[in-house]
């Protein structure tokens, strides 16, 4: 395989570690963004990045990459610092107060490279790149072995983002979930949260470096948004963001590989795919999510509507069995054996009506029943089976045993009747036999209709 | 492999601007500025207009994400406009266009964006994410996409391909006519949207309970807003590039919530702002022909923007501080008058005879409410120069003529508020701004003389103490004018 | 001046925003042992006033001391029982963590949650009632769950004085009681309590204080003393259904005494 995909471990693999380095260091803190709230600093932080490269070199006339992180890293904590004050002092609104600081720092930070460009005699794009031409291939000798600076300082970043959030977690927690609380309580909520913004400085500082901005931004928001629609425990949250941001970057880097060969191009942006793969993921978690997901949700009430659908069906039969007859004569009641069926077009017409579905549904449901050995067809009839009737029976009798309740206290005979229809369906034997205690007749219903016992029906044991 | 630094290098173009303005303009720096005073130079003239008209049409759409708490929907749907025209370069040609015309760019850039809104309306459905995690999303991974796309297409035709990335991140610098005339219709365009449905955006903004209520569909109305989003960043981000872009959408409307509370002014205000950051910041960038010019726009904007935060009529920070230390100087004013009142009419037995007194010690006075010693000398030092009390020989303090009637006003006052607050006590929170001598300007005539009445009918009745009588009259009643609170338990 | 037995002393307070008074001139104090009920019609300020007691609104004027020193100094003795809706339900954490932090003050900033810890919380929650919905995410509680668990919450604390907002807004009878109850063997081991509390029937019952406020305080003391027609008039105004209200109220207090 790694000669079809032209691999180089020396390249290929140190640029798939660095992706994931950067993924999964940006998806830690993230997780706090997203859950204040503020995801949208980590976009301002990152973009604070440019400014504090120039304003390091214009002071230090530096270009060593360590001055220019610091630079960056001071720059992007005084994003989030202004934007607290002009929060505070101004009453703004917290994501206008974010795009005022973060465009005008940006803008001041142009303005100071050209500047320096002028008064270095610097093209101005030189001195932007100046630090970030250390390249993949640029590396720093440690136990005997050459390992990519980029990737150390990444591994060094994951680390303390590690650290932080294992040592500051119920920190983090308190002042996430109610910072009032961690007020009142003594835990400054504000220093908290300078310390989450410097983690993200540093980690979108030294994404920069290695990745460009768009990476970085992407793992703050996005892993950990999707992990947030899978779980609903904050530890497994963090843990499954990490995973999904590892995951992204590996995608991303083999599509990047490999798409362009299918589409016949040379290469395509790696960051821009490992991007979107956090995309796909995300889509993946909010489609089918067991607990939040849109199509999950979507099967769930299917699923339940045709359950219901079915169960209604056998009652209904059970009933038309109880007459005797069908009303219009839209089916003929067989009394040998005591069973009667319904049958027919009209039949079949009756029955959708009586149970507000389309024919093609009953006709599902219907098949559903037979699959399960509670409806047999015979001929153009269907009938209720033993084990169909048992069914029903228990049914009605718990819709019946509802209607004794509710009618006991004291609700009115109108409503009774759709109330039962509804609880009917979530209605367990053990609940049954409460519900017969409580009322008063456990024979007959307020509309004196039979309520079938709980052993009527009952399919002796096959011995 | 080299996609991390081509992104890098990508990123710096596509956000920044670093063309300067008017590179043809020569001379020296008075030449330059008369010149441009001028509008000599047509290209100068050009930029200065569509940078203007831009930052107008900016600032009034902008109103409505800020007061929709959306402010950085601007940022989100710029990056999300990106793929559209990378996508729509590369599959024109297929349908038979020509890749490079700007209005198929434009087309797919509209697509995109829009399906970035909806995409923001979707992710914002789903349990437990909120607005920010939404806007986030669709920004970075719809860029990520564009990113990706550009990178495919700058290897398709090296040639347009460089043109195209510059051309769709464009610069201030080299705006065209054509441009400009886009500029100009798009913002009529968006001006007439806002104008037709100007009554339900109001709604939206300030009460949206109602406005569902009276049956206009919330989630249409919100995508009205970031169509008129969109419409703006498309024209704007190809002339002007992606920060400037978010700039011109956040911080005009941010300011003008400074000026004023009224939506119709907030617009007015807004708009200005933008166009005269448009204007002024095109202008400086083309006398100081170094700057690069989407920069120097943006920070005219903040600078316009930190000028109100400042002085901002309705809430500045300067203004609002002058109201609190109004409000405060007011409340310690009225306590001290009211301090001294009270004392003056506890009687002290003296040798038999009943004694009125006049004056209180600074120490009685210290005890009476929770005020630190500074304070309260600094106020009597106030009412001192306000003629309301004098210190009299054994260093007491004592009303003077002014100071009794003032005492006695705001003691009359403080029963109609009294008043007011039980017989109005639903809607009083809302309606009472009381400052000491207030009650004129925040209730009708009317409603102050029925409370009038009111007051002396339960005066007659004994059920409240009759007014303070003018000084130099007896008060024998101890605690006649204590005011009714305070003294129950 | 400053009384170290008292929970609760309030001087001259003003708090003001954007030129509005929200409360004017309040002082009374709270005496130790005692259910305080604050009561007083829609927007009266009966929130801002807890508030501005926590620092977490600034005051225009006045003083504010708990058990003689200022907030700051005693917060370790106070628990604070917010409304419901000052916190997202969303957040993925359980029943169990949310009342553990409770105790988070104590731990300090770098101790770990111990076992301890979590019996502690468990025990809060069998208080209250709840003792087996400890694993389950926030966002599946009815609002009396949701009600008790901030009420688990501040019990953790073993607090002195409790500041509770409206903790009987829109709750089942059920957890109403199971408030009460709290309350009362609460006072039992000498804590003091004080709640903002809507419904005027039930203040005769639960409350040995009452402070009537509408911006100031109309009157405040004993609940036999205070909590009279005249009063109820002068805090509610002329409306009608407010004071039939009252009257129930009052006529229910009678037949009791």
């Amino acid at each position: 395989m790694t000669d079809v995909l032209d691999w180089t471990w020396q390249y290929d693999g140190v640029i798939l570690l660095t992706g994931i380095l950067c993924a999964v260091a940006a998806s830690l803190p993230g997780n706090f963004l997203v859950l204040r709230r503020t995801s949208l600093l980590g976009d301002a932080v990152s973009h604070a990045v440019l400014p504090g490269i120039a304003a390091a070199f214009l002071l230090t006339h530096s270009r060593t990459g360590a001055v220019l992180f610091v630079g960056a890293v001071v720059a992007g904590l005084l994003t989030a610092v202004l934007t607290e004050l002009i929060r505070d002092i101004g009453s703004v609104d917290e994501g206008a107060s974010t795009g005022v600081v973060f465009t005008t720092l940006f803008a001041a930070g142009l303005v100071l490279i050209v500047q320096a460009a002028d008064a270095v005699d610097l093209d101005p794009g030189c001195v932007l790149y100046g630090a970030l031409e250390d390249s993949p291939l640029q590396t720093v000798r440690i136990v005997g072995t050459e390992i990519p600076r980029v990737a150390l300082t990444l591994a060094g970043v994951l680390l303390l983002n590690l650290l932080f959030v294992v040592l500051f977690f119920k920190e983090l927690l308190i002042s996430s979930f109610d910072p009032g609380l961690a007020t009142t309580g003594g835990y400054s909520a504000r220093l908290v949260h300078y310390l989450l913004m410097i983690v993200v400085a540093i980690t979108a500082v030294a994404s920069f470096e290695a990745a460009g901005n768009i990476l970085v931004v992407a793992m703050f928001i996005v892993p950990p948004s999707s992990a947030l629609l899978l779980t609903t425990r904050l530890s497994r949250m963090i843990w499954l963001s990490a995973g999904i941001a590892a995951i992204s970057a590996v995608a991303g880097h083999f599509s990047a590989i490999v798409l362009p060969r299918w589409l016949g191009y040379r290469s395509i942006s790696t960051a821009g795919m490992m991007t979107l793969c956090a995309g796909l993921c995300f889509l993946i978690a909010a489609l089918f999510s067991p607990s939040a997901g849109v199509l999950t949700g979507w099967v769930r009430r299917v699923r339940l509507s045709l359950r219901i659908l079915c169960e209604d069906l056998l009652a209904l039969l059970y009933r038309i069995e109880e007459r005797g007859s069908v009303p219009g004569g839209a089916g003929r009641s067989d009394v040998s054996n005591g069973q009667s069926g319904v049958f027919g077009d009209a039949g079949f017409e009756y029955l959708a009506k009586k149970l507000l579905c389309s024919r093609r549904l009953l006709i599902l449901a219907g098949w559903i029943q037979q699959y399960r050995g509670n409806l047999v067809r015979e001929g153009p009839a269907w009938r209720l089976t033993d084990s169909g009737r048992r069914v029903a029976s228990l049914l009605v009798r718990s819709h019946r045993l509802w209607e004794s309740y509710l009618a006991t206290e004291g609700v009115g005979p109108g409503r009774i009747h759709r109330q039962a229809e509804t609880l009917e369906h979530y209605t367990s034997e053990g609940l049954r036999n409460r519900l017969d205690t409580g009322v008063a007749d456990g024979a007959v219903d307020p509309h004196g209709s039979r309520i079938p016992r709980e052993d009527d029906f009952r399919i002796p044991p096959v011995s | 492999m080299s996609g991390f630094w081509q992104v890098a290098d990508f990123l710096v173009s596509v956000v920044a601007d670093f063309r300067p303005l008017a590179p043809g303009v020569a001379g020296s720096f008075r030449d330059r500025l008369s010149s441009l005073l001028l509008f000599e130079h047509y290209n100068t003239r050009v930029v200065v207009l569509g940078a203007m008209l831009l930052g107008l049409a900016s600032g009034l759409v902008g109103c409505f994400t800020l007061l929709r708490r959306r402010a950085l929907v601007g940022d989100a749907l710029s990056h999300a406009t990106l793929p559209g025209v990378g996508l729509a370069f590369l599959l024109a040609p297929l349908a038979g266009y020509d890749g490079g015309n700007r209005l198929v760019l434009l087309a797919g850039a509209a697509v995109s964006g829009t399906a970035g809104a909806l995409a923001i309306l979707f992710i914002r459905s789903l349990p437990r994410l909120k607005e920010d995690a939404a806007l986030g999303i669709v920004l970075s991974v719809f860029f990520g996409a564009g990113v990706a796309l550009l990178t495919v297409v700058q290897q398709s035709s090296a040639g347009r391909a460089a043109g195209l990335d510059r051309y769709i991140f464009g610069q201030a610098a080299s705006m065209t006519a054509d441009d400009a005339r886009l500029i100009a219709v798009t913002a009529a365009l968006a001006a007439l949207l806002i104008a037709c449905n100007f009554r339900s955006l109001t709604l939206l903004c300030f009460d949206e309970g109602y406005a569902a209520a009276q049956g206009y569909s919330i989630p249409l109305l919100d995508l009205l807003v970031m169509f008129l989003v969109v419409l703006i960043t498309m024209i704007g981000l190809q002339a002007v590039g992606l920060i400037l872009m978010i700039a011109l959408l956040v911080i005009p409307a941010a300011a003008a919530r400074f000026w004023t509370n009224r939506l119709w002014v907030m617009l007015l205000i807004s708009g200005l702002i933008g166009g005269l950051s448009g204007f002024l910041g095109a202008m400086l960038s083309a006398v100081f022909a170094d700057l690069p010019s989407g920069a120097v726009i943006v920070l005219t904007c903040s600078l316009l923007f930190f000028l109100s935060l400042l002085l901002g009529r309705e809430r500045g920070v300067l203004v609002r501080s002058l109201r609190r230390r109004e409000l405060s100087a007011a409340i310690d004013r009225e306590h001290l008058l009211r301090g001294i009142w009270e004392l003056r009419e506890s009687a002290v037995e003296f040798s038999g005879a009943v004694v009125e007194r006049r004056a209180a010690g600074f120490e009685e006075l210290l005890s009476l409410r929770s005020w630190s010693i500074s304070r309260l000398r600094a106020q009597i030092r106030r009412a001192s120069a306000e003629g309301l009390v004098w210190l009299n020989s054994e260093g007491a303090i004592e009303l003077t003529r002014r100071g009794v009637m003032e005492a006695e006003r705001l003691v009359h006052h403080h029963r109609l508020w009294e008043l007011y607050l039980i017989t109005h006590a639903d809607v009083a929170a809302s309606r009472v701004d009381r400052e000491a001598d207030a009650i004129e300007h925040v209730l009708e005539p009317e409603l102050i003389a029925r409370l009038e009445q009111l007051l002396l009918q339960r005066q007659r009745s004994g059920e409240i103490p009759a007014s303070p009588h003018e000084m130099g009259g007896f008060q024998s009643q101890v605690g006649s004018v204590a005011s009714p609170e305070g003294h129950q338990s | 001046m400053s009384d170290q037995t008292l929970p609760l002393s309030i001087q001259d307070l003003t708090v003001a925003w954007h030129r509005r008074p929200v409360i004017w001139d309040v002082e009374f104090e709270v005496s130790p042992g005692r259910l305080v009920g604050i009561v007083g019609p829609n927007g009266a300020g009966k929130s801002t006033l807890l508030k501005a007691v926590m620092d977490l609104v600034p005051k225009a004027s006045g003083r504010v001391e708990i058990f003689g020193r200022p907030w700051r100094e005693s917060r370790q003795r106070v628990g604070y029982v917010p409304q419901r809706e000052s916190v997202d339900w969303d957040f993925p954490v359980s029943v169990l963590d949310v009342v553990t932090m409770g105790l988070y003050g104590r731990i300090g900033w770098f101790g770990r949650v111990r076992r301890v810890h979590r019996e502690a919380a468990r025990r809060a929650l069998e208080q209250v009632g709840i003792g087996e919905l400890a694993d389950r995410q926030i966002s599946q509680l009815s609002g009396g769950q949701q009600q008790r668990t901030f009420l688990a919450r501040a019990l953790v604390q073993e607090a002195d004085l409790y500041l509770m907002d409206e903790p009987f807004a829109a709750v089942d009878a059920a957890t109403e009681q199971a408030i009460v109850g709290i309350l009362r063997s609460m006072r039992a081991a000498g804590r003091t309590a004080v709640v903002i509390h809507h419904d005027l029937h039930t203040v005769p019952d639960y409350f040995d204080s009452v402070v009537l406020l509408n911006m100031r305080v109309v009157a405040e003391g004993p609940t036999h003393e205070v909590f009279t027609r005249e009063n109820l008039e002068r805090t509610y105004g002329g409306r009608l259904t407010l004071l039939e209200e009252a009257t129930e109220a009052l006529r229910r207090r009678e037949q009791r005494l």
